[in-house]
């Protein structure tokens, strides 16, 4: 995983966020990542991120369950092992929705539960680096990357000016590494103001 | 607000549509009576009007139950619109009157073909409908009837008086708590009587009774999905002609996807009871409970039993499920359309197997009155919007609404 410097401030408001977002958006600068205390609505939007794909891969997990619990069914009851139940005809379509049903939810729900984890790199042992502790708590955090055309003073100057309360500079891994909270500290992330 | 269109003047397309409808309508009825009215007791007839009066009653009555859920709810997002919902509430009442002298001309008129139960020589000898007799009664019939559509009519009026009540008072916070809670009070009566009413017995006795000796406890849950649904609908439809003509600049695609997700999930909603109610009697297989489904599954009605499954279920599903589909408003109504008409199939299977059991006999006749519905409601929701301001404008919930964001 790459190390990077990055560039972060932070807003003490939702409304104060939201302007500084739009601001450093028209300047050109990129953002790496805003960090907030609560879901906000429309924050997206305002970063210019791409709707999810999440509910694609979540439909076709499900037509996955479905079509698993039809053949799967299907095929017990028809070749593997054909039972008479009260007369009623082997390949029994009515029968059959109700675990069809269920596995395509089933399939569904899990395999989004697990592609949501994949995508946030959420998994035991997995860390990731904290630009600011208090972003679960009462601020709003603005991570911006440096990159080899963007100059540091610069963009703390620039932040400072759209009415950021704290800015520092932070070189931190941009990725996930194995590793416990209360065992190792940050290898790298190490705070210069 | 000023630059807000807060009243709707009838366009003279609309109100000619309208009138033209009914007019199909009333010359539908009038050939219909020559050409069915003395003939079998007149069951062709009478079962057309009670399936289509009944159909568009329900359908009217769930605006009225959206704005009371919704109220319950304190849910903030349908403000921009409420006042199209009221419109269309208010259509409960000629639709509730007509109703109600089809009903009575069926059990007061005898017409036996239509409810068996109402031969006496017959029930008497009916182990299984003189059990029901109380229930399956011309009188108990009329009360219950004369209670439903009356409480409707009042509780309703009580509800959009309210909400007209504050057109030229701006509330206090105080004030609005209050007023908040008044709603809420009669929004509770409301559903109570919902719950009593089409949620329970009256479909029980209206629609279920036509098939006397069997019963489904699922039955009224299953008639209130399908007109929940198709009340969606009707809303939907009216929003997007009034968007159409440059009123509701409030109402934007994030109402529209609310109303779309509705669609979407009540449509599922129906299609869970219609599955509930068909295989537990599937699968228990007993002939009193299977002689429902024997002429709609095996019988003359099976391409409309599964084409009330495509249209209800599979279309909904597959068309409404993407984010896109409901924020379209093409799509929009189209599928609102469709929901209409698959649901008003789906109450013409409930009523006319039975009378019918070898053969369908759906022809112009039907749609014509089911088109004289239309206009009627057309007409009555028309002048009602352009009767009062089309923004709740002080609502407490207002804001909330114009800045709904899904």
């Amino acid at each position: 995983m790459a190390v990077k410097k990055f560039v972060v401030g932070y807003f003490e408001d939702e409304p104060e966020l939201f302007a500084g977002v739009k601001k450093i958006r028209s300047a050109g600068y990129k953002i790496h990542d805003v960090y907030t205390p609560m879901p906000i609505h429309g924050l997206d939007k305002a970063m210019g991120l791409r709707d999810t794909s999440l509910h694609t891969a979540g439909f076709i997990y499900g037509i996955t369950g479905t079509t698993t619990a039809l053949s799967g069914i299907g095929w017990i009851f028809n070749s593997d092992w054909p039972i008479n139940f009260g007369g009623k005809s082997h390949f029994d379509l009515p029968a059959w929705i109700p675990i069809t049903f269920e596995l395509t939810v089933l399939f569904s729900a899990v395999g989004m539960v697990m592609t949501f984890c994949y995508l946030c790199n959420l998994a035991p042992f997995v860390r990731k680096h904290h630009f600011n502790l208090r972003s679960t708590d009462d601020q709003f955090t603005v991570v911006l990357e440096l990159t080899a055309k963007s100059n540091e003073g610069e963009i703390q100057a620039f932040l400072a000016s759209i009415g950021a309360k704290g800015i520092n500079t932070q070189v931190a891994e941009s990725g996930w590494w194995l590793g416990r909270y209360d065992k190792d500290k940050t290898p790298i992330g190490t705070s210069l103001a | 607000m000023s630059s807000i269109k807060e009243h709707f003047e009838i366009p003279g397309r609309f109100k000619q549509w309208s009138l033209g409808l009914m007019g199909v309508g009333i010359l539908s009825l009038i050939i219909g009576f020559i050409m069915y009215g003395n003939v079998d007791h007149g069951t062709r007839f009478w079962a057309t009007l009670l399936q289509n009066s009944v159909y568009f009653l329900l359908i009217v009555n769930a605006a009225m139950f959206f704005i009371c859920a919704t109220t319950l709810a304190w849910g903030g997002f349908q403000m921009t619109f409420r006042r199209v919902t009221e419109a269309i509430s208010i259509s409960v009442i000629p639709i509730g009157i007509i109703t109600f002298i089809i009903l009575m001309c069926i059990v007061v008129g005898g017409k036996e073909t239509i409810y068996e139960w109402l031969n006496r020589d017959h029930v008497a000898h009916d182990e299984i409908l003189k059990g029901k007799s109380g229930f399956l009664s011309p009188t108990f019939f009329t009360v219950w009837s004369i209670l439903t559509i009356g409480l409707w009519i009042v509780l309703g009026m009580k509800m959009r008086s309210l909400s007209r009540s504050i057109d030229n008072t701006p509330l206090t916070i105080e004030q609005g708590k209050k007023y908040m809670f008044n709603n809420t009070v009669w929004a509770a009566i409301y559903i109570v009587w919902f719950a009593l009413t089409v949620a329970s017995v009256t479909p029980w006795l209206w629609l279920m009774s036509i098939d006397a000796h069997w019963f489904s406890t699922m039955y009224s849950w299953y008639t209130f999905a399908s007109s929940f649904v198709s009340g969606m609908a009707l809303i939907t439809l009216f929003v997007i002609y009034l968007k159409n003509k440059g009123y509701l600049e409030l109402v934007n695609e994030e109402h529209l996807h609310d109303l779309g997700k509705f669609q979407f999930a009540f449509s599922i909603f129906w299609t869970y009871l219609w599955f509930a109610q068909f295989m537990l009697t599937w699968y228990a297989n007993i002939s009193e409970e299977t002689i429902y489904f024997k002429p709609r599954l095996i019988g003359a009605y099976t391409g409309i039993f599964y084409l009330n499954l495509i249209i209800n279920f599979l279309a909904p599903l597959l068309i409404y499920m993407s984010r896109n589909a409901k924020r379209n408003y093409a799509t929009v109504t189209f599928m609102s359309i469709l929901i209409i008409f698959g649901h008003w199939l789906d109450f013409y299977q409930m009523v006319f197997p039975h009378h019918y059991p070898d053969h369908v006999p759906m022809n112009l006749f039907d749609f014509g009155i089911a088109l004289g519905f239309v206009g009627l409601i057309m007409w009555r929701t028309g002048l009602a919007l352009a009767k009062y301001p089309l923004l709740a404008r002080n609502h407490p919930f207002l804001k909330e609404s114009i800045i709904h964001h899904t």
